[in-house]
């Protein structure tokens, strides 16, 4: 659906030149939606901006429902912009219209007839939860407001891409995971493509069917959700799983992991998907003479699959913690002993 | 007092006809000229840099006369547009010279106010230029406009009584002819209070309207 073939852009100021996008591939399907993450100055806003040329590519060729934006006169491109939707961080409303016009805006670009805008318009506000705020003005609402009639506007001319370049960013936890369900919403129920970019992991984790990592202009990597979080492989990508998983390991936890000698043993369990499900502890607990001891846990759903990890201290003998181990190991759950060093 | 009311009346009339019309025509000139100000720039809708910088040129070097010198300098290009050089038809065109420019700098401004952000989204949305300037440009400086025309048309009505020192009548005129020249001091008072309430109207008006169309 958008496809970058070796994208460069790069900026040109007064004394330097900065390689914002440094050869960048990249496929995006027909229906899934598409997180890009990565740091501030990363190029995710360049990356986004090029695909609906806000941005022309200095090099490189960008593709869009097969479609090559950079060959196509002004005229072309106008049109072809009116399949490609987008949604700001700020919004990016007129503040001197009304909800309505705002939403109409496109249409009106156009030259639709002013009773088919009444219908779509109303139709659009309908979605998007804000009917009754039609005749009001942007300053009128809040920010998560804002943002469905950015989202309105963005399908007015039901396109098959909607861009979304940090549109939550400026929104608290609460509104933002109402958008996100609205976008959800919207690419399940209209097969809208989706291609958003964003610095949150918890962003991509939410929504995302695939994701890529970008640094320096370049995508260092990418995979679906699942496996980029289960199995990052850069220290970039594993930094954003750790800002969402919780990892970290709790003081008292540390405590008993530095008390190794003493007879502690701390193991971290990690669940990959299916395991999940089972009852696995309370089966090593009733096979084994073991205790299990749980101390801290995070488990979440990535695209309906459980995932996360237990840290659980065995106490037992230690040939049959060794048993144990070996039957946890067995039933293909990661697990691994936390050394006092390892964190 | 050396006049009576008709007088003043009339010299009103005229203080009205000057600014009035000199806004009228220096805005319409000054209001493509600030917009191609703005949309000409480098990295602008309609990026023509060299245009830009001729505009820009010409804009500052009419800012840069003192109005007193242009009243006297273009009196030839008065005659041959009013066919007179005085009478208050003449005091109308190097008004519109002096305010012109000033209004398209005003103009410029207001525009350049408008946030980055709201033409992106024209862009994104496939917008003319011209569309871009009608439908997003204008309509969101709107306020700002209105607030900066008012700061021009009580520039103007300023310059209106100086132009009246070379025979272009108005209140201004009155004010030196009779209340300087000839030590009336009740024509100076009168004159001078009413250009005072007059300026103090237009702004009044001027916020009041920049207000109701940003609506608090
Ligand atoms: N118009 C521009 N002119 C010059 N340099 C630019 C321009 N836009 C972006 N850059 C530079 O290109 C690099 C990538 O910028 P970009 O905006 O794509 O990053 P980003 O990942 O979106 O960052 P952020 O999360 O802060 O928005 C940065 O170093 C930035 O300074
Ligand atoms: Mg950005």
């Amino acid at each position: 659906m958008i496809t970058f073939k070796n994208v460069k852009k790069i900026y040109q100021t007064n004394e330097q030149s900065i390689a914002a996008l440094d050869g960048v591939d990249l496929e995006i399907r027909k229906g899934e939606i598409f997180g890009v993450i990565g740091f501030s100055g990363a190029g995710k806003s360049s990356l986004l901006r090029c695909v609906n040329l806000l941005e022309r590519p200095t090099s490189g060729s960008v593709t869009v429902d097969g479609q090559e934006l950079t060959t196509l006169s002004a005229k072309q491109l106008r049109e072809a912009k009116q399949n490609i939707g987008m949604i700001f961080q700020h919004f990016n409303l007129l503040d001197s219209n009304t909800v309505f016009a705002n939403v109409a805006k496109p249409l009106v670009l156009k030259g639709i007839k002013k009773e088919e805008v009444h219908r779509r318009v109303t139709e659009l506000l309908a979605f998007v939860d804000l009917a009754d705020k039609a005749d009001h003005y942007p300053d009128q609402l809040s920010g998560g407001q804002k943002q469905r009639v950015g989202i309105a506007r963005a399908l007015a001319t039901q396109p098959s891409v909607l861009l979304c370049d940090e549109a939550t960013s400026a929104l608290d936890p609460q509104t933002t995971q109402h958008i996100l369900r609205l976008l959800k919403q919207i690419n399940a129920e209209y097969g809208i493509t989706i291609l958003l970019i964003t610095h949150e992991m918890g962003v991509i984790r939410e929504i995302c069917d695939r994701v890529a990592v970008i640094e320096a202009g370049k995508l260092i990597e990418s995979g679906t959700v699942f496996d980029v979080f289960s199995n990052p492989q850069t220290a970039t990508a594993k930094n954003f799983v750790r800002s969402v998983m919780q990892d970290e390991i709790p003081a008292s936890v540390q405590r008993l992991i530095e008390q190794r000698d003493a007879g502690h043993h701390v193991y971290k369990i990690n669940f990959l998907g299916a395991h999940t499900g089972q009852p696995l502890l309370s089966q090593v607990a009733k096979r084994f003479d073991v205790d299990v001891n749980i101390l801290h846990g995070s488990i979440t759903e990535l695209q309906n699959i459980p995932f996360g990890s237990l840290l659980v201290e065995l106490i037992g003998e230690t040939a049959e913690i060794a048993r144990a181990l070996q039957y946890i190991d067995q039933s293909d759950v990661n697990v691994e002993e936390v050394l006092a060093d390892a964190s | 007092m050396l006049v009576n009311y008709t007088d003043i009346w009339t010299a009103f009339l005229q203080t009205l006809t000057m600014v009035g019309l000199s806004l009228l025509f220096s805005t319409l000139i000054g209001l493509p000229l600030g917009i191609l100000l703005v949309v000409t720039r480098k990295g602008a809708l309609l990026e023509q840099v060299p245009l830009f910088n001729v505009l820009s040129s010409v804009v500052n070097v009419f800012r840069s006369v003192p109005f007193i010198i242009l009243l006297v300098a273009i009196i030839p290009l008065t005659r041959l547009l009013v066919g007179s050089s005085i009478g208050t038809k003449a005091a109308i065109v190097p008004l519109v010279f002096y305010a012109a420019p000033y209004i398209a700098r005003l103009i410029e401004s207001s525009l350049l106010e408008v946030s980055t952000g709201v033409l992106e989204a024209a862009e994104a949305m496939g917008a003319t230029p011209l569309q871009t300037i009608f439908r997003f440009l204008l309509p969101e400086a709107l306020s700002s406009l209105v607030l900066n025309l008012t700061i021009a048309t009580i520039g103007l009505i300023g310059a209106s009584a100086m132009a009246g020192a070379i025979g272009g009548g108005g209140l201004g005129d009155l004010a030196i002819t009779y209340g300087y020249q000839r030590f009336d001091t009740t024509v100076m008072i009168i004159t001078v209070g009413i250009l005072v309430i007059l300026v103090q109207g237009l702004q009044t008006t001027g916020n009041l309207l920049a207000r109701k169309i940003r609506r608090h």
